[in-house]
């Protein structure tokens, strides 16, 4: 049996709670991911865009496919550990006489929030868009950043 | 113009292909998103291909079957390290048969924002011919 004191619960609130879902799962879809045989598994929130996120050890870096979305019908902002993301993607109406024979893309309005792994210096994110891709680079805090320690030889 | 009701956008996995030819370069193939429409004179098809640049993309208009590839583009940079993972990137694939003929040397691409608009005009309707049956 296992016993677990409340305190030490990787932060006790409801962010903590969900990472902890989010955490089983992420294992639980490697399983089956191992199972079928795919190379990632993928984790999906089910909101659009979707995102992938990634890190190194100075910068988070998040990215969206958003094609056809420009730069300045995008909503981005920044609290020290989460980041949202709202706009809305419009598709022109072609000429009155065309007709259409397909039409998978769509449009509509999105709004997503997610939350980032550690503190972030707010004031040095930067955004940008390329062939379609939104790329957030998001500097890592001084504290949250993994610091080499030396160890003196006496 | 623009379509007056504004609804939310759902997110949508892309649709992997499973082709029945193997690729020789390992990595998942996606088939784009595409809205076609047709004028009387021309047809016009608008991909969605995000992360591809112009470089990268193959349009290809043979026999009447209009092919768009592209290879696989990373977006990550070397040294980053996945945190979480929503959506994947590999190639891109799809093929159309199309069913009217197309002036070859008025096709006109362009990829803005990682959306394709592929203008293919038709041919301009031959006038009417008239063939005479000879009687022997």
């Amino acid at each position: 049996m296992i016993f677990r004191r409340v305190s030490e619960w990787p932060s006790w609130n409801w962010r903590g709670q969900w990472e902890e879902m989010e955490k089983l799962r992420r294992q639980m879809d490697v399983l089956s991911g191992g199972l079928s045989g795919r190379l990632f598994a993928e984790t999906s929130a089910g909101v659009f865009p979707l995102m992938n996120m990634t890190e190194d050890s100075d910068h988070y870096y998040v990215r969206a496919e958003l094609p056809g979305i420009k730069a300045d019908v995008l909503d981005i902002s920044v609290t020290g550990d989460t980041l949202s993301i709202s706009g809305e993607r419009m598709i022109l109406e072609e000429k009155e006489n065309a007709k259409y024979h397909r039409r998978e893309r769509e449009s509509g309005k999105f709004s997503r929030i997610v939350g980032l792994p550690s503190q972030v210096d707010t004031t040095k994110v930067e955004a940008s868009t390329t062939d379609g891709i939104l790329k957030v680079i998001l500097p890592k805090s001084e504290a949250a950043k993994p610091k080499q320690i030396t160890v003196k030889g006496e | 113009m623009t379509d007056t009701e504004s609804k939310a956008l759902q997110a949508k996995e892309k649709a992997e292909l499973k082709s029945a030819s193997e690729d020789t370069k390992p990595g998942p193939t996606f088939a784009p998103s595409v809205d076609i429409f047709e004028t009387e004179e021309a047809l016009t098809l608008l991909a969605d291909l995000p992360g591809v640049n112009a470089k990268d993309l193959n349009i290809d208009l043979k026999e009447g079957v209009l092919t768009l590839s592209s290879d696989a583009v990373t977006q990550e940079g070397s040294e980053e390290v996945d945190v979480f993972r929503e959506y994947q990137t590999g190639k891109y694939y799809r093929k159309f048969n199309l069913s009217d003929v197309i002036d070859q040397s008025k096709i006109e691409a362009e990829l803005k924002e990682g959306v394709l608009r592929l203008h293919l005009p038709k041919i301009e309707a031959a006038a009417p011919r008239k063939i005479e049956v000879k009687a022997g």
